[in-house]
C-alpha cells in the first residue's frame, strides 16, 4: 500500500514539473513587454527600465523559472504586472468561491447520480430505467451555459427566487453566500450527474454480468441484495475515475459558468488578466488548476486501493 | 437498424446538412444589419426571430452550425491523427521506454483540461476559432491514445497475432494489418462522443470569447450575445441553445447506436 | 431416497428450445454424473434445477426436490432453497469469487443469509467449512482474499461456500475442468469424501467420460437438449446401445491409425536452452529479479517423428514453444532445425522460421475476424522471398484448404461462418500451406468436444504420413498424447523431468512427477476401453 502510493506520489512530481515547464516555456514565447504593456506608450525609458528590474524581467529565463517555482513551493506567487499586488492574495480570495462552487456541484452531482444510476440498473429495461437514461441523454447533451442561462431566466428573472448573478461573499453568512452559489452549482452539477448516472449504471451492469454474481445468486441471495453487496463496490472503480475527472472539470468549467453568474471566481480573474496580458496571474493560477487536477487523481487513486485488495499487494 | 442510431443519425443529418446548404443559400445575409428590425420574436419573415443588430436568427444558427461542426470535427480528426498512431505504438512496445514516455505525456495533457489549454492559447496568440480548435484537439489526442491502446493491448495477446508473428511479420505490420481494423469499432463509437464533446467545447468558448470572433457566426457566440438581453428577448437564447443541445443529441444517440450495432459482446448478448 | 427428480422438462429460451423431455433423478448419497458435448443442454439442465436460468426462459416439466415443486416455487422462496437446500460449484474458479471480499466473509455470508445468527458465529462455521474442504486455519485464515490463493484453492472456497450449510444436492457443473490434472484429482477426491459425510447428493455435469465413469453411480448421457441414454455406471459403460452413446466412447479414446515411422535423423535439436523473466522489484529500490521459465532443457526431434510433451499450466511449456518457433531470444542454449540455429546474432533466422508452423488452441482467438480466409491461410507466405500470387496463391490456397477436408469454395468465406472443429482445420491448412517440416500443435485438440477431436487427430496422423511432417505435440491432457506420439518429454518447473518412448513412460513411468500425472489422469477402466476400441 505504502509503495503505491509512493510511487503514484513520484509520478505526481513529475508530471507537476512537467506541467510547470510547459506553462513557462508556452508564455515565455509570448510576444510583447508586460513592463511597455503596463506603462503605455508614452513611458519614459529609464522608468521602464526600473519596473523591469522589480519585476525580475532583466533576469534569464532560467533564473526566473527557478524564482517562479521556489516562489511557488513556499506560497509566493509573485506581484500581479496590473495590480501590484501579490498573487497568492488574489488567488486566495477566488479560491474561496472557486473551490466551494465546485465542491458544491460535485455534492450534488454524487447526491443525483448515484441512486439514479443505480436504480436504472436494478430495474434495467422497464419504464424507470428508460425514464431515467432519457433524462440523462438530455443532460449530457445540454450546454451547462445554457442551462445556466434559462435557470436565471425562471428562477431569478421571473420567480425570484435567486439572484441573477454576483457573489454574497462569505461575510454574509454561510447560507446566504451558499444561496448565491446554488444556480451555478446546478448548473455545473446537471451534466456530471447525467454522466456520473450512465457510468454508473453501465458499470453496474457489467458487474452484474460477472461469474461472482452468479456464485452469491446460488447462495441464496437475492437479486437486489446481490447487487448491494457484491455489485456496488464492484461497480466503483470506474465511477471513481469519473468523479476524479469530473472534478477536473468542475473546476476549469466553473470558469465558464462565473462568467454567467458573475461571480468573482479563478476564471474571471484569469480572463481579466488575459485581457491585461497579467501573464504572471495566468502562470500561477493555470498551475495552480493543473496542480489541483493532479492531486485529485492522485487521491483517486488512493481511493482505487482502498477498494480494491488486489492493489494494495501481498502480503 | 436500432432506434438510437436512426434518430440520433437523422437528427445529426438535419444540422449537417444545414450547414452545407448554408454555403449555397440562407434566409438571409447574416453579415447584413437591419437595425429598424432588431430583436423581434419569432414571425413567418423570421421563424426563429431576429437579433440585436436584426439578423435573421434562422440564417445565423445555419451558419453557426459551420463553425461548430468544423471546429469539432477537425479537433477530432487531429485527436484520431495523432493519438491513434501513438496509442498503436505504445501498444507495441508495451512496457518499453516508448510506452512510458507516450503514456505520462498522456498523463500531462489529461493535467490539462481543453478549457485551460485554450487559456493558455489564447494568452500567447489571442482568440479565434483556429485556436479553439488546437486546444480541443490537443485535448482528443490521449482520450485517442488511450482507448486505442487498451483495445490494442487485448489484440496482442490473442492468438491470431501470435500467428502473424509466427509468420514473420514485425509489430509495424501487425499494428495496421491485424490490431487497427480491430479497434476501427472503437474508434468510429469514441470519434461520435469525442464530435459532440467538440460541439459542446466550442459553444462553451467561443462562449467566452475564446472562439470564433464576431463577424463569424457560431452559436456560443449568439447564446453571449444574447445574455444581456435574455428578460426581454428569450429567444434569442433559445434557439441557438436548442441548435448545441439537439446536434449533441443526436451525436451522442448516433455513438450509442453505434455502440449497440458494433460491439460484439452486445450483439451477443441480443441472440 | 429420491432427493431430485426432474420429470419431462423442457426449456425455450427466447423461442430457442434448449432442453426437450429431460428426465432424470438423484438418491440421497448417489453421484449422478450428466455428460455431453457443447450445445448438449446439461448445464441448462443444471440451472435449471437452481432456476438461475438467463432472462426470458421458459421451464415445463417438473423438477421436485426434497418435496419442493421448484418450477412452482416464488422467487422469495426460491432464495430460501440455495445455497441451503441445494448448493452449486461452477466451472471457472478465477472468477468466481468476489475479488473485493475476503474468503471468510463470502463463506459467512452463505449463512448470515439463510440463519439469524451472529457474526462471531458464522465466521467461526466458516472457519469449519473451510477446514473441511482442506483449508485450515493456520495457513488459509479467514482473513484472505481470492487473489492470494490458486485456482484450485479458490475451487475449494467455493466448495465451502456451497457445503457450509450442509445442503441436500449439491449441484457442479464442470468443477474441474479449469484445473491441471493433479487439482483436478483432489478436487474430485474432496467431492466424493463429502457425498460420503453428508450423504448429500451430487449431481455433477461434465464433458469427460472417463472423470464421469471414475466418479459417478449413474451416468446420464446428452445431447442436442435430449437424454439419449442413462444407467447405473457399470452397466451402462459395458452395454450402451445407443449410436450417440457408442460414438462418444469411441471418441473418447480415440488412437489414430499412422503409418510412418520415424527417421534417425534429427531434425530440431535443442540445447540446454534457458530463458529468464524479469520479475517486478521488490521494494522501491530493490533490484527487479528473475523468473526462471526454461532452466536447461535439452531434446531431439527426430524426422517424422510425433513428439509429446507434457506438464501443467506454468511449467514453462508455452514459453519453449515461443523459443523454439524464433518468437523470443533464449538466455543460453542453442535451438537448431537441421544445423541451423533459429536465432542468428539476436534477430531471428526467416530461413529457419519458414520451415517451421504452429497451431494454437482456441479455435475462435486464432484468426483475425475482419479477413477472408483465403488472407488467413495465406498469411505465412510473408516468410517466403518470393511467395506465390495470383492463380498460384490461389492453387495453393484450395490445395491447402481441400488437404484439410474443406472446400477451394471456402476460401471466400469469414472465419466466423465456421464451427470450433472448422476452423482448427482452417488453423491446420495456414500451418501447412508453406509446406514447414515441422509443426507445433500447442493444445490443438483441447478445446474441442470429443467426437470432433478424433477427427482431428485422425486428419493429423493423416497429413503427417502423406506429408512427412514432424509434430510437436504439446498437451495437458495425458490421454490424446498418449495415443498419437511415438515420444513423450515430462515438464515440471522449467525442466524436462523425463523423457522416453510414449508406452514405456506410460506403463511405467520413472519419475516421481510422471507417476502423479498418470496416476491422477481420469481413465476409463481397461475393459471398457477395449470395448471402445471395437466401435
Amino acid at each position: 500500500m505504502l509503495r503505491f502510493a509512493l510511487k503514484r506520489l513520484m509520478s505526481l512530481v513529475v508530471t507537476l514539473w512537467v506541467a510547470s515547464l510547459v506553462i513557462f516555456l508556452s508564455l515565455e514565447v509570448v510576444p510583447g513587454d508586460p513592463a511597455a504593456f503596463m506603462l503605455g506608450l508614452n513611458a519614459q525609458e529609464d522608468t521602464l527600465a526600473a519596473l523591469r528590474d522589480e519585476l525580475g524581467l532583466n533576469k534569464g529565463p532560467v533564473e526566473r523559472y527557478t524564482d517562479w517555482v521556489g516562489g511557488m513551493l513556499v506560497g509566493d506567487f509573485g506581484t500581479s504586472y496590473t495590480y501590484r499586488t501579490p498573487v497568492s492574495r488574489m488567488i486566495l480570495d477566488r479560491v474561496q468561491v472557486s473551490l466551494p462552487l465546485a465542491l458544491y456541484a460535485l455534492t450534488l452531482s454524487t447526491l443525483i447520480a448515484f441512486p439514479a444510476g443505480i436504480w436504472a440498473a436494478a430495474r434495467r429495461g422497464k419504464p424507470t430505467d428508460i425514464v431515467v437514461m432519457g433524462i440523462t441523454q438530455l443532460g449530457v447533451a445540454i450546454p451547462n451555459f445554457w442551462f445556466a442561462m434559462l435557470m436565471v431566466l425562471v428562477f431569478a428573472i421571473n420567480l425570484r427566487w435567486f439572484n441573477a448573478g454576483g457573489f454574497a461573499g462569505w461575510d454574509a453568512g454561510f447560507f446566504p453566500a451558499m444561496k448565491s452559489l446554488t444556480l451555478p452549482a446546478i448548473a455545473l452539477a446537471l451534466p456530471q450527474a447525467s454522466i456520473l448516472a450512465r457510468v454508473m449504471r453501465s458499470s453496474l451492469l457489467d458487474t452484474l454480468n460477472e461469474d461472482f454474481i452468479r456464485t452469491a445468486r446460488a447462495k441464496g441471495l437475492s437479486r437486489r441484495q446481490a447487487l448491494w453487496r457484491h455489485a456496488l463496490r464492484n461497480a466503483l472503480i470506474p465511477v471513481l475515475t469519473i468523479i476524479g475527472l469530473q472534478f477536473a472539470f468542475l473546476l476549469a468549467g466553473a470558469i465558464i459558468i462565473e462568467n454567467v453568474f458573475f461571480l468573482p471566481g479563478l476564471g474571471r480573474l484569469v480572463f481579466q488578466a488575459i485581457s491585461a496580458r497579467d501573464l504572471i496571474v495566468v502562470e500561477s493560477v493555470v498551475m495552480l488548476l493543473v496542480f489541483a487536477v493532479v492531486l485529485v487523481n492522485f487521491l483517486v487513486d488512493l481511493a482505487y486501493a482502498a477498494v480494491d485488495p488486489r492493489l494494495r499487494g501481498r502480503r | 437498424m436500432n432506434r438510437n442510431l436512426a434518430f440520433g443519425a437523422g437528427l445529426t443529418a438535419v444540422f449537417v446538412l444545414a450547414a452545407l446548404i448554408s454555403f449555397a443559400w440562407v434566409p438571409q445575409d447574416v453579415t447584413q444589419m437591419d437595425i429598424a428590425n432588431k430583436i423581434r420574436p419569432p414571425s413567418p419573415a423570421h421563424p426563429l426571430g431576429t437579433d440585436h443588430f436584426g439578423r435573421d436568427i434562422l440564417s445565423m444558427i445555419m451558419v453557426g452550425a459551420r463553425t461548430s461542426i468544423a471546429v469539432a470535427l477537425v479537433a477530432v480528426g487531429i485527436g484520431m491523427g495523432l493519438g491513434v498512431p501513438l496509442g498503436l505504438a505504445a501498444a507495441a512496445r508495451k512496457g518499453g521506454w516508448l510506452d512510458e514516455v507516450i503514456m505520462r505525456a498522456n498523463d500531462l495533457v489529461f493535467a490539462f483540461p481543453s478549457l485551460l489549454i485554450a487559456i493558455m492559447i489564447t494568452a500567447i496568440f489571442g482568440a479565434s476559432a483556429l485556436n479553439a480548435i488546437i486546444a480541443i484537439g490537443i485535448f482528443n489526442i490521449p482520450v485517442f491514445a488511450r482507448l486505442t491502446r487498451s483495445g490494442a493491448l487485448s489484440l496482442w495477446t490473442r492468438d491470431f497475432v501470435l500467428a502473424a508473428r509466427v509468420a514473420g511479420k514485425g509489430a509495424a505490420r501487425i499494428s495496421f494489418e491485424h490490431i487497427l481494423p480491430n479497434v476501427t469499432n472503437l474508434l468510429i463509437v469514441q470519434g461520435t462522443i469525442q464530435f459532440s464533446l467538440g460541439i459542446l467545447a466550442e459553444a462553451g468558448l467561443s462562449y467566452v470569447g475564446l472562439g470564433a470572433q464576431p463577424p463569424t457566426p457560431s452559436w456560443g457566440r449568439m447564446l453571449a450575445d444574447s445574455q444581456t438581453m435574455v428578460s426581454f428577448a428569450p429567444h434569442m437564447a433559445l434557439f441557438p441553445g436548442l441548435a448545441i443541445l439537439l446536434t449533441v443529441l443526436g451525436l451522442n444517440l448516433m455513438g450509442d447506436g453505434l455502440r449497440d450495432l458494433l460491439d460484439p459482446r452486445l450483439r451477443r448478448d441480443r441472440q | 431416497m429420491t432427493l431430485l427428480q426432474i420429470d419431462t422438462l423442457s426449456l425455450d429460451i427466447r423461442g430457442t428450445p434448449i432442453l426437450r423431455d429431460v428426465s432424470l433423478s438423484v438418491d440421497a448419497g448417489q453421484i449422478v454424473g450428466v455428460i455431453g458435448e457443447s450445445g448438449s443442454g446439461k448445464s441448462m439442465t443444471a440451472f435449471s434445477v437452481m432456476q438461475l436460468l438467463p432472462q426470458g426462459s421458459v421451464c415445463s416439466g417438473r423438477i421436485s426436490l426434497s418435496g419442493h415443486e421448484i418450477l412452482a416455487l416464488s422467487e422469495d422462496h426460491l432464495c430460501r432453497l440455495r445455497g441451503n437446500d441445494v448448493s452449486m460449484v461452477f466451472q471457472e474458479p478465477m472468477t468466481a469469487l468476489n475479488p473485493l471480499k475476503t474468503i471468510g466473509e463470502q463463506v459467512a455470508e452463505t449463512i448470515l443469509i439463510h440463519e439469524r445468527t451472529t457474526a462471531e458465529d458464522a465466521r467461526k462455521r466458516a472457519a469449519e467449512a473451510l477446514r473441511r474442504v482442506e483449508l485450515p486455519q493456520d495457513r488459509f485464515p479467514l482473513s484472505r482474499y481470492p487473489h492470494e490463493l490458486s485456482g484450485g484453492q479458490r475451487q475449494r472456497v467455493v466448495i465451502a461456500m456451497a457445503i457450509a450449510l450442509r445442503p441436500k444436492l449439491l449441484i457442479a457443473d464442470e468443477p474441474t475442468t479449469a484445473l491441471d490434472v493433479t487439482t483436478q484429482a483432489e478436487i474430485l477426491t474432496l467431492l466424493k469424501r463429502l457425498v460420503q459425510e453428508d450423504g448429500m447428493g451430487l449431481l455433477m455435469i461434465s464433458h469427460d467420460l472417463a472423470v464421469v465413469a471414475d466418479m459417478a453411480d449413474h451416468i446420464v448421457i446428452m445431447r442436442r437438449g435430449e437424454v439419449v441414454e442413462q444407467g447405473p455406471t457399470q452397466t451402462l459403460l459395458r452395454g450402451m446401445q445407443h449410436p450417440y452413446s457408442l460414438a462418444l466412447l469411441a471418441a473418447s479414446d480415440h488412437v489414430p491409425d499412422r503409418e510412418g515411422t520415424p527417421q534417425d535423423t534429427p531434425l530440431l535439436r535443442v540445447r540446454d536452452v534457458v530463458r529468464d523473466y524479469p520479475t517486478p522489484r521488490k521494494g522501491l529500490w530493490g533490484k527487479p529479479g528473475t523468473f526462471r521459465a526454461v532452466d536447461g532443457v535439452s531434446f531431439d526431434i527426430r524426422r517424422g517423428e510425433n513428439l509429446g510433451l507434457v506438464g501443467e499450466s506454468g511449467c514453462g511449456k508455452s514459453t519453449l514453444t515461443r523459443a523454439i518457433l524464433g518468437l523470443e531470444e533464449v538466455q543460453a542454449g542453442t535451438i537448431a532445425l537441421d544445423g541451423e540455429p533459429v536465432f542468428t546474432g539476436h534477430r531471428p533466422n526467416r530461413a529457419v522460421r519458414r520451415r517451421m508452423q504452429v497451431v494454437f488452441q482456441d479455435p475462435y482467438g486464432s484468426f483475425n475476424p475482419r479477413h477472408k480466409v483465403a488472407r488467413l491461410v495465406c498469411e505465412p507466405f510473408h516468410l517466403l522471398d518470393d511467395p506465390p500470387t495470383g492463380a498460384a496463391r490461389d492453387r495453393a490456397t484450395a490445395g491447402a484448404l481441400e488437404s484439410v477436408g474443406l472446400s477451394a469454395g471456402d476460401a471466400d468465406k469469414y472465419i466466423h461462418e465456421f464451427s470450433g472443429g472448422q476452423r482448427q482445420r482452417i488453423a491446420i491448412a495456414r500451418a501447412l500451406i508453406i509446406r514447414p517440416d515441422l509443426i507445433i500443435l500447442d493444445e490443438a485438440v483441447s478445446a474441442l468436444d470429443v467426437s470432433v477431436r478424433a477427427q482431428v487427430l485422425d486428419l493429423l496422423a493423416d497429413l503427417s504420413d502423406r506429408f512427412g511432417l514432424t509434430y510437436l505435440f504439446i498437451s495437458h491432457d495425458l490421454s490424446v498424447v498418449r495415443s498419437i506420439t511415438d515420444r513423450v518429454l515430462v515438464m515440471q518447473a522449467g525442466r524436462i523431468v523425463e523423457q522416453g518412448e510414449t508406452e514405456r513412460v506410460f506403463a511405467d513411468p520413472q519419475h516421481g512427477y510422471t507417476q502423479q500425472l498418470i496416476a491422477a489422469a481420469p481413465q476409463l477402466p481397461d475393459d471398457v476401453r477395449k470395448l471402445a476400441h471395437e466401435h
